[in-house]
């Protein structure tokens, strides 16, 4: 391995007999990958783990079941679960249209949607909240109909849609891309109408991008902090999120109580990473056979 | 191709004569019309809508009071650690991401698929777990709280902890960038150019960087912009002191929660002019990548 570290020498000695033995840097690059993953992630996130090993089963079970814990995980799963759901009607119809149609703007539009990754969360956050507080430019209307979006739990939903936004426009519109027309043509040669076409032939090739953008949304959701403490107002019970409860604890010196909550938003979000590499995975056979 | 298609097509009598882009699409024209309307409406209300309510909303009061907001200095202390952050993560990054894909793309070793995963970790922790993590490295009772108390060395509510946050909440662009880029090249130039005498480091330098600028560029953007827009995990470490450990997010919170929100809005500005210069470079690097692998698809092979 230290020969192969060295440049030049490799070559010289030996041909190129399979992809990978000529060229040098192989231990160095690995060992600085690896020494730099240790240090920035690895070590802080196991102090995570080991943190918890302080407390005893019954704490950690009491901290993370308490009644205001439980409010907030059903705030936090639940808002995410609706906006990643709303993400994927429209984020399925901005892709479609972006894809298939032609129209002015296009283009504009295009790049605009990468807006919610590159716009800070805090920044996306007041602005929301000035939106749709009740003298806001959306608020106001919404306030005669009797919505209150800002400072409740519906705030929630409103901020967490925008951020996840990109997620599934990205990952179906690469699909939608790469679909044969040719099979829609021939169902409708066949006799197919357009909304079978759509349901028999469309929907299948881009179900697994759509749940993979549904998947990443709701990953993402859910660890949200920035745009959404500014919205929701944070009353404990009805729209305080997991993420505050955890900030809330720190600044209390509760480390024991906030690693508790942090390692069950932890497993939760090893366990979707799981699923979001297995869902990207059918993706890509599904494209390879298409 | 879309003259095979066309063909292909040809005897639908629902296609307008000479428009050849609409002769694939098979639904009826209110439903194409529908469909572009309820996208734009939803970006309208969660796009449009928010960006153009963050210029409103800073130059409400004039534009005196939004230079006065921005050249005060506490904002200008916050400006000067954001640029700091980033200066240190970006370039951080950026040789992880390039040692990272160097080993992954140019060799074959077991357990590739485990640390691919792991490098994808930090996109899937939640900015208030991150930030935690260093309080429980760092702070007054965590690892190396004691040992840093007695030798006088602050990196919890200091910029050292502001820098590290950011590190972790961007180690992945660069590497997620410049991994399937270089596992799509292969390693051939690099043998031509190692079998016919060239250096490792000139190989890299001469063959390997050409073929990877643009990738690298578009992971540099977008780290770039996470690194000066990150609050999660920033405000976490940070223990917002005004004109010490405020980065600008922090500092348009701050602004926001005093009721200031012409000034909030005013710094909150620059950050959107921020991401807004990131779309448009990363458009344009998107074009300049479309239209290297056009070339080298039409170079005969």
């Amino acid at each position: 391995m230290t020969s192969l570290a060295m440049p030049g020498n490799a070559a010289l000695n030996k041909p190129a007999r399979r992809p990978g033995r000529v060229i040098p840097g192989f231990g160095i690059s690995l060992g600085f990958t690896l020494f730099y993953l240790a240090l920035i992630v690895l070590i802080p996130l196991s102090a995570v783990f080991l943190n918890t090993f302080s407390m005893s089963w019954a704490d950690f079970w009491a901290t993370v079941t308490s009644e205001r814990v439980m409010a907030s995980y059903r705030l936090s799963f639940g808002a995410s679960l609706i906006a990643a759901a709303l993400n994927v009607v429209f984020g399925g119809i901005v892709a479609w249209v972006l894809v298939r149609y032609q129209f002015p703007g296009k283009r504009f539009i295009d790049a605009l949607v990468d807006l919610p990754f590159a716009l800070p969360t805090a920044v996306a956050g007041i602005t929301l909240t000035a939106l749709y507080s009740h003298n806001g430019w959306i608020g106001q209307y919404l306030t005669e109909l009797g919505i209150k979006v800002a400072f409740t739990p519906l705030g929630v939903v409103v901020a967490l849609t925008f951020i996840g936004l990109p997620f599934v426009v990205r990952t179906v519109q690469p699909v939608l891309e790469e679909a044969e027309r040719e099979l829609e043509e021939a169902a409708a040669s066949l006799g197919a109408q357009p909304l079978q076409t759509f349901i028999r032939v469309v929907l299948p090739t881009i179900t697994p991008a759509l749940l993979t953008g549904f998947a990443l949304a709701f990953a993402r959701a859910t660890g949200e902090y920035g745009s959404v403490i500014f919205i929701a107002g944070n009353l404990p019970m009805v729209s305080e999120i997991t993420p505050l409860l955890i900030i809330s604890k720190l600044e209390q010196y509760d480390y024991a109580g906030a690693t508790a909550i942090a390692v069950v938003m932890l497993v939760f979000s090893f366990v979707l990473l799981l699923a979001i590499n297995l869902l990207q995975a059918w993706t890509r056979k599904r494209a390879g056979k298409a | 191709m879309s003259a095979v298609l066309d063909k292909a097509a040809g005897p639908r009598p629902q296609a307008a004569a000479g428009r050849r882009i609409d002769t694939s699409v098979l639904e009826p024209v209110w439903v194409r019309y529908s469909l572009i309307g309820v996208a734009l409406v939803f970006l309208t209300l969660f796009l449009f809508v928010p960006l153009a309510a963050v210029f409103t909303e800073a130059l409400k009061k004039g534009w005196e009071v939004y230079v006065e907001a921005v050249i005060d200095a506490d904002a200008l202390s916050a400006i000067r650690l954001t640029l700091i952050a980033a200066a240190i993560s970006v370039p951080l990054n950026l040789v992880f991401g390039v040692a990272a894909a160097w080993a992954i793309a140019k060799f074959e070793f077991r357990g590739k698929s485990i640390l691919l995963t792991l490098i994808d970790l930090p996109f899937s922790i939640s900015p208030v777990i991150a930030g935690m993590m260093y309080v429980l490295v760092f702070g007054a009772s965590g690892w190396f709280g004691p040992w840093l108390a007695e030798h006088d060395i602050k990196i919890l509510f200091a910029v050292p902890g502001i820098v590290l946050a950011t590190v972790f909440i961007t180690f992945p662009f660069v590497a997620r960038e410049l991994i399937p880029l270089m596992q799509q090249q292969g390693t051939e130039e690099e043998e031509a150019a190692l079998v016919l005498g060239a250096s490792g480091w000139s190989t890299f330098w001469r063959v390997t960087m050409p073929n990877i600028k643009w990738g690298l560029l578009y992971g540099v953007i977008l780290c770039n912009a996470r690194a000066m827009g990150e609050f999660g995990a920033v405000s976490v470490v940070s223990g917002h002191i005004r004109g010490e450990t405020n980065t600008m997010p922090l500092h348009v919170e701050i602004l926001y929660n005093e009721y200031n929100f012409t000034a909030a809005f005013a710094v909150a500005s620059l950050l959107a002019l921020l991401a807004l210069v990131t779309l448009a470079a990363k458009s344009f690097i998107e074009w300049r990548l479309h239209e290297a692998r056009k070339a080298s698809n039409d170079a005969p092979h």
